[in-house]
């Protein structure tokens, strides 16, 4: 879109009240999605809310791709905010057809800031043929896809989804996540995302930030937070990394394909991705193994050498996790305390890393 | 049959009615918008006062308001201040008075489906670029529909159906105050009981058809 703009998300929020406590002081990337982790009451959706003006947070900042929507002098009403808002309820409007639905938003932006149309909104939810039905005669996720559809028509400068799969079902939820990621592809523009499911926060995020109690513990591209070793604990058995790479090569005779990235490859199950194609692949730290020797008598498929760059204290007096550097891509392993000492595991160690299971996540 | 008084009677009760209902849905609208939204320590006392023609005696409403708008009253010295002179006694002071007496049957039910639609339509009209105007005119009263039918009939049969208040400050004047049910009542003391039963015979009608008309169209718990 316009380059010369400066690009990104500044929002400084303090609020305190009832118990409750928001006190954050972000900065965000301007593109791609940004993932707002954590548990219920860590103050993520407050946060996503007052970024979107619904929460009025007295003396906050915030500043959005250049132009400032709340400070000091300034707060901008929601509705004049360009912003497209899912909601973790599709909420559309039951007396309005979807199309009517689909409209409304966009009549109410001016001709000239219309960016995308009806059409393209349409297509990219692939929501064509429910445009002459009524809200009530939808499924869960097909409001949603809706709902999504419906931010997106107002040329929004900056997408805020709370929670948008929290109310639906597996089934549904793997019906939403590949248009979420065609979102991811082919929108310009940011997108802030809340969640607390660490599997949509690896197949979707590019940055990550963690919030605890109204605080934010880390902010950064999503691959390193992973990797740090003091946030896993709160990730429990969800902790792990995220690669990205490309599929290399498949074996036809054992369903296979080999993902290539920056520290060798890994071999996945074939789910009938094209080679060339961008993949991220998801290694838990429960998963991942540590062996002096590599072993070739083992079922194990993926074994990569790699480096010891730290150890640290898991969720378990009985359990460390280990960070490793494979190629200089980071890994993470949970093993146990006395095999590190087994092991007389030591940060700048050769080892092999043993991958019991990758998981393709888009 | 009915006579020429019996439809006077007639189309002046309908007219009172059908004035008092639109007067109604304007004024009532503010007030259970207000009602419905606020978190003001008044609410309790306004929605208590807007209630308080439901529990008392409708001849205790025509009272007071007789005082008030009488020559000495307060509303009554307003009035004749702008040269409109005093209310008790002609159609609008009726007007009036019916206004109050049916305030709480527009009210509720208005009030009550703007609590139903609840905080996120209107959150979501405004993350979708309407103005609280706009999202009041798009969102609120589209949604608010079958409350709005149901004050609308419930405030009209509510004014067809009064009798003390219009006693208190209309009195009996033909074509200017004398309503159906003041009607019925002077046939009933002249013995006319004929006439009488015509009458009480057509309102008991046009009550179950009203109520028929609303239950049919509005039924509850088949809301979308």
């Amino acid at each position: 879109m316009n380059a010369v703009m400066p690009s990104g998300i500044r929002a400084r929020f303090k609020l305190d009240y009832r118990g409750f406590s928001l006190d954050v002081d972000l900065s965000l990337p301007g593109r791609g999605v940004t993932a707002l982790f954590g548990h219920s009451g860590s103050g993520k959706t407050t946060l996503l809310r007052a970024i979107a003006g619904l929460e009025q947070v007295a003396g906050g900042f915030l500043e959005v791709n250049g132009v400032v929507w709340q400070d000091a002098a300034t707060f901008l009403p929601t509705h004049r905010r360009p912003l497209g808002y899912v909601f973790q309820e599709a909420s559309l409007f039951h007396h309005l057809s979807i199309r009517r639905n689909l409209e409304y938003g966009m009549r109410r932006v001016p001709e000239a800031a219309r960016q995308v149309s009806l059409d393209q909104a349409v297509e990219l939810l692939g929501i064509a043929p429910l445009l002459d039905r009524m809200p009530d005669k939808l499924s869960g996720g097909e409001k949603q896809r809706v709902a999504i559809a419906r931010a997106l028509a107002t040329s929004p400068r900056i997408l805020l989804m709370d929670e948008p799969l929290a109310a639906l079902d597996l089934q549904r939820k793997q019906e939403i996540l590949p248009y979420l990621e065609r979102l991811h592809d082919e929108l310009d523009i940011p997108v802030l995302y809340v969640s607390h499911a660490p599997d949509e926060v690896a197949r979707l995020a590019d940055h990550l930030v963690v919030l605890e109690r109204g605080c934010a513990l880390a902010s950064g591209p999503l691959g390193e937070i992973l990797a740090r070793l003091d946030l896993p604990i709160r990730l429990g058995e969800d902790a792990g990394v995220v690669l990205e790479g490309e599929i290399a090569e498949l074996d036809a005779e054992w369903h296979l394909a080999r993902v290539a990235f920056a520290g060798g490859s890994l071999w996945v199950r074939d789910s009938g991705v094209p080679v060339g194609q961008h993949v991220r692949v998801r290694i838990l730290a429960r998963d991942v193994s540590i062996a002096l020797d590599a072993h070739t008598d083992s079922s194990i498929l993926n074994i990569l050498p790699a480096t010891v760059e730290q150890l640290a204290e898991d969720t378990h007096p009985a359990l460390a996790l280990v960070r490793l550097n494979a190629g200089g891509v980071p890994l993470v392993a949970r093993i146990t305390r006395r095999s590190a000492a087994r092991l007389q595991l030591h940060p700048g160690q050769t080892v092999w890393a043993q991958i019991k299971a990758v998981a393709l996540v888009g | 049959m009915l006579g020429e008084t019996d439809l006077a009677a007639i189309v002046l009760t309908l007219k009172l009615a059908s004035v008092t209902t639109l007067l109604l849905l304007l004024i009532g609208t503010p007030i259970a918008w207000w009602l419905a939204r606020t978190r003001s320590a008044w609410k309790g006392a306004i929605g208590a006062v807007v209630a308080l023609p439901i529990v008392l005696p409708p001849t205790v409403i025509g009272f007071y308001l007789l005082v008030a708008m009488g020559p000495n009253g307060p509303v009554g010295q307003l009035t004749q201040s702008l040269g409109l002179g005093v209310l008790p006694f002609t159609f609008a002071g009726l007007v009036v008075a019916s206004v109050f007496y049916s305030l709480p049957f527009v009210v509720q039910p208005i009030q009550n489906a703007f609590e139903a639609i609840g905080e996120r339509p209107l959150e979501v009209a405004a993350t979708l670029r309407a103005s609280p105007l706009d999202t009041f005119y798009s969102v609120v009263l589209p949604l608010a529909r079958p409350g709005y039918l149901t004050a609308t009939v419930l405030g009209f049969a509510h004014t067809v159906g009064e009798f003390g208040v219009v006693l208190m400050i209309g009195g009996n004047i033909p074509e200017k105050t004398r309503v159906v049910s003041v009607q019925i009542y002077d046939h009933v003391e002249a013995l006319e009981y004929t006439q009488a039963h015509w009458l009480s015979a057509g309102m008991v009608a046009f009550s179950f058809v009203v109520l028929l008309v609303l239950y049919t169209l509005n039924p509850t718990g088949r809301r979308k």
